[in-house]
C-alpha cells in the first residue's frame, strides 16, 4: 500500500462520502487511489469552488468535508475558499499535492509553500514527510477540524510520499495530542451564576450565533427558551436557530439587521451571547453594552471572550453542553411584560421600503420564495445586496440558511449550494445571488450539468455591483466607479448552453405563480429577477 | 452627528514576558512568530530551545502592549494547536537572563581598564586580539544595560544579544511533561 492509498483508506475510515477537487500531476497518485474507492469524486471548474463545495457540505452535515487539489496554482486557488470557511468556523479537510520532498524549496514547476501561505486561515496544517505517519495525521486532522471551535485543516502531500510504500496500515482509534485539548464543558459555577442572573433579570435576551449550528444545539436552545419564554435574536450566522416565525424570535441584529432585534439589544438588561463573536457588523458596543447590561458570553473559543466586549460572566465551552447543563436548573423568572414590549417593537418597527414599480421587489420576492420552498430546504445566499435582502426576509422553518458571513466571499452561493446538495440529495437547495456574484462562479454550471446536480439558482439582476454602488451613493456622492455591469451576457443563452431551464421574473405582477413554477419540479433552473438598479437595502 | 472622531484615549503600554511550552513540530516557531505579526503584536525578543524532554521546546517571548492586547496575546497563543502551556513570567517570582557578547576596540593602554570593569561585572573575556576584545556578560537586562553604560568611553565594534530567557522561581507551577 502506498501513501496515497493509505490516505484514501483513512478517508474511508472517516466515512467521507465525496471529494471535491481538481487534479494536476502532483495529486495524481491520490486521485489514482481514489479511482478504486467508493468515495465519489466531483471535478469542479476552478479550485476555489471545490473549497466552497466542501464548506457548503460541512455546514449542512456538521462534519468535515474534503477537497483535494494539486500543488502550486491549484493550492493557491484554494485559499479564498479556505479563508471563507475559517472565518465562519467551518470544519474542512483540504488536501494539496506538493512537489517531491527533495525538491521542496527549490522553486520547481508548480511549487508553492501552501502550508506557509494558509497559516493564518487554517486551524492547523501538516506537511507529510513520512508515509507511515499518514494514519495518525489524518486522524488528528479530522479531530482538530471538528472539535472545539471547528475550522479547516490542510494536509500538504508531496508526490514522493504519495508514492512511497508504507510498512503497515493501522488507523488509530483515538488521537493522542499532547498540546490540543479544547474545553467543551462549561464551568458549573459560572453556569449557576447565569441562572441567578436570569432570575434577577427583567429583560433577558439571548443572542445566538453560528456556534449554535456548529454545536448542533438548536433543539436544546429551543427547549430552553420555550420553557422559560426567553426572547431570542440572532447574528447573521445564527439565522435559523429558531424558525423565523417563532413567537420568541425577534430577528437578526447588526447594522443590516432588523430594527426590532436591535431595539431588543438596546433595551435588554441581560444579554446572553451564545456562539457569537460580538463582531463589528453585529454589535455596536456603545449602544448595547451599557453599564446596566449584564453580558454573558458563551463561546468554545476562549480567545473570543473579551476580544470585542468585556463579559460580566464569561463561559468557555460548547453551546450544546452548556445549554444542556443550563436545562438542569429551574429558572424562576417571568418575562411576560418584556415579551409584550418586544412584540410591540416587532409590530411597530418595520423597514418600510420605497416602491419600485416595474421591477421585482427583492424583499417581497425573498419572502414569497422562502414561503413556497420546502420545509427543510437549504437557502444559500451569496454576498452583496442579495445577501442582506435574503437575511432580512428569508423565512426559515425547518431548513438551513447558509451564507459567507465572516469573509463575505462573492461567488460563494452556487458552489456551496452544490455542496449542500451533495450533503443531502433529497433536500431542495436554492442559491440566491446577484449578477456580480453569479458571474464569479457560473463556471460551476458545467459541474452541475456534468453530474446532474439539481440546484435552483436565482440571479437578482440590477446590472450593478449593488452593495458597492450603494456605498458610493451614501459616501462618495454617487460617483459610481467600477460598479456598472453594462452590456451583460444573456442569461437565457447561458442557461441554454448548460441545458438548464430558464425563467425571467420581470416584476411582481405574476411573481407568485412564477415562483411556484420555479420550484415546481426537481430540475435545476436559472431564474433571473429584474431589480431596480437604484434599489437600496 | 459630529464628524470628527473622538480623541483616542492613550493606553498604557506594558511589557510582559511569556513563557511557552510547545510541541517540537516542524514550523512551530514560524506559527508563533506569524501569529504575532498578523495580529499586529510586538515581539521585543524571542528565544527558543529544546527542553529536557526533546518532544518539547521552551520559548520565551518579551512583548508589549496595553492590558487588552496582552490578554489577547495570551489567549491567541494558547489557542495554537502546538502550544502545550503559556504562562506569564512576573518579575517578582521569576528569574530572567540574557547573554550578550560585546566586541570592543582596545589598545594596549585601554585593555587593562576593560578587564577591570569586566571583572566587576563578572563578565568573561572570551577573545583577545591586538586591537579588540570580546566580552561575554550574562544577567538580567538591567545588568547588561549598566555594563554597556560603563563601556561608554570605549568604541564598541559589534554587539550580539540573545534576548531573555526565564523561569519561574520554585516548583509550584511546573508543567510536567506527560506521555
Amino acid at each position: 500500500m502506498n501513501g496515497a492509498e493509505a490516505l484514501v483508506k483513512c478517508l474511508e475510515q472517516e466515512k467521507v462520502k465525496s471529494v471535491f477537487g481538481y487534479p494536476g500531476v502532483a495529486i495524481c497518485p491520490f486521485y489514482d487511489a481514489l479511482y478504486s474507492s467508493e468515495i465519489e469524486t466531483v471535478l469542479v471548474r476552478t479550485e476555489q469552488n471545490a473549497a466552497h463545495m466542501a464548506s457548503g457540505m460541512a455546514r449542512v452535515t456538521g462534519r468535515s468535508a474534503v477537497c483535494a487539489v494539486t500543488s502550486g496554482p491549484g493550492a493557491t486557488n484554494l485559499i479564498t475558499g479556505i479563508a471563507t470557511a475559517f472565518a465562519d468556523s467551518i470544519p474542512m479537510i483540504c488536501i494539496t499535492g506538493q512537489v517531491s520532498s527533495e525538491l521542496i524549496g527549490s522553486d520547481v514547476f508548480q511549487e508553492a509553500d501552501i502550508t506557509g501561505a494558509v497559516e493564518s486561515f487554517v486551524k492547523y496544517s501538516y506537511l507529510v514527510k513520512d508515509p507511515n505517519e499518514i494514519p495518525r495525521i489524518v486522524k488528528e486532522a479530522f479531530y482538530i477540524a471538528n472539535s472545539g471551535r471547528p475550522g479547516p485543516v490542510l494536509i500538504d502531500f508531496p508526490m514522493d510520499v504519495q508514492k512511497a510504500e508504507i510498512k503497515k496500515f493501522e488507523y488509530p482509534d483515538e488521537v493522542k495530542l499532547r498540546t490540543y485539548k479544547p474545553t467543551v464543558k462549561g464551568n458549573a459555577l459560572q453556569i449557576k451564576k447565569v441562572i441567578n442572573e436570569f432570575e434577577k433579570a427583567k429583560k433577558p435576551l439571548i443572542c445566538a450565533g453560528g456556534g449554535i449550528h456548529l454545536g448542533d444545539a438548536a433543539a436544546k436552545l429551543r427547549e430552553l427558551v420555550e420553557e422559560y419564554q426567553i426572547p431570542v435574536v440572532s447574528t447573521m450566522m445564527g439565522i435559523g436557530v429558531l424558525p423565523t416565525e417563532h413567537h420568541l424570535y425577534y430577528g437578526m441584529v447588526g447594522n443590516n439587521g432588523s430594527p426590532a432585534a436591535n431595539r431588543a439589544m438596546r433595551e435588554a438588561d441581560m444579554i446572553v451571547m451564545i456562539g457569537a463573536r460580538v463582531a463589528d457588523r453585529a454589535v455596536n458596543q456603545t449602544e448595547v453594552l451599557t453599564e446596566n447590561t449584564v453580558l454573558v458570553h458563551i463561546d468554545v473559543d476562549p480567545a473570543e471572550i473579551g476580544k470585542n466586549a468585556g463579559a460580566t460572566i464569561p463561559i468557555v465551552g460548547d453551546a450544546g453542553h452548556i445549554l444542556a447543563d443550563m436545562a438542569e436548573y429551574e429558572i424562576d423568572g417571568d418575562y411576560a411584560a418584556w415579551i409584550k414590549e418586544l412584540d410591540g417593537y416587532k409590530k411597530d418597527l418595520k423597514v418600510i421600503r420605497p416602491e419600485h414599480p416595474g421591477y421585482v421587489d427583492p424583499a417581497a420576492f425573498v419572502r414569497m420564495l422562502s414561503q413556497k420552498m420546502e420545509d427543510d430546504a437549504v437557502y444559500v445566499a451569496d454576498v452583496g445586496q442579495n445577501q442582506i435582502w435574503s437575511c432580512r426576509n428569508h423565512i426559515v422553518r425547518n431548513g438551513r440558511f447558509l451564507t459567507s458571513g465572516g469573509m463575505g466571499t462573492m461567488g460563494y452561493s452556487i458552489p456551496a449550494a452544490i455542496g449542500a446538495k451533495y450533503a443531502s440529495s433529497g433536500r431542495q437547495v436554492v442559491a440566491v445571488c446577484g449578477d456580480g456574484s453569479f458571474q464569479m462562479s457560473m463556471m460551476e454550471l458545467a459541474t452541475m450539468k456534468q453530474y446532474g446536480i439539481k440546484v435552483k439558482i436565482v440571479v437578482m439582476r440590477n446590472s450593478y455591483l449593488g452593495m458597492v454602488r450603494q456605498y458610493q451613493h451614501f459616501s462618495l456622492k454617487d460617483r459610481y466607479a467600477m460598479v456598472e455591469l453594462n452590456n451583460e451576457p444573456d442569461l437565457e443563452h447561458i442557461a441554454k448552453a448548460y441545458d438548464m431551464k430558464y425563467m425571467l421574473i420581470a416584476d411582481m405582477e405574476d411573481a407568485e405563480k412564477q415562483i411556484e413554477g420555479f420550484l415546481a419540479d426537481e430540475d435545476s433552473c436559472l431564474c433571473e429577477c429584474l431589480i431596480d438598479p437604484m434599489d437600496l437595502v | 452627528m459630529a464628524s470628527q472622531a473622538a480623541p483616542q484615549m492613550k493606553t498604557q503600554m506594558n511589557k510582559k514576558v511569556f513563557q511557552l511550552l510547545v510541541d517540537n513540530t516542524s514550523g512551530v516557531l514560524s506559527r508563533i512568530a506569524g501569529l504575532f505579526s498578523r495580529r499586529g503584536y510586538n515581539i521585543e525578543s524571542i528565544t527558543a530551545g529544546v527542553t529536557a524532554d526533546p518532544r518539547f521546546t521552551r520559548i520565551t517571548i518579551v512583548t508589549s502592549g496595553d492590558d487588552e492586547i496582552l490578554e489577547q496575546i495570551e489567549k491567541q497563543v494558547a489557542k495554537l494547536v502546538d502550544v502545550r502551556n503559556i504562562k506569564v513570567l512576573n518579575p517578582d517570582d521569576s528569574v530572567y537572563r540574557e547573554l550578550c557578547l560585546i566586541k570592543v576596540e582596545v589598545t594596549e593602554k585601554s585593555r587593562e581598564g576593560l578587564i577591570a570593569v569586566s571583572n566587576v561585572f563578572r563578565a568573561n573575556i572570551i577573545d583577545v586580539s591586538q586591537t579588540s576584545m570580546i566580552v561575554e556578560i550574562t544577567g538580567n537586562q538591567n545588568k547588561i544595560h549598566a555594563f554597556l553604560e560603563l563601556l561608554n568611553g570605549y568604541k564598541i565594534l559589534e554587539i550580539g544579544r540573545t534576548g531573555i530567557t526565564g523561569l519561574t522561581r520554585g516548583d509550584e507551577d511546573v508543567v510536567w511533561f506527560d506521555d
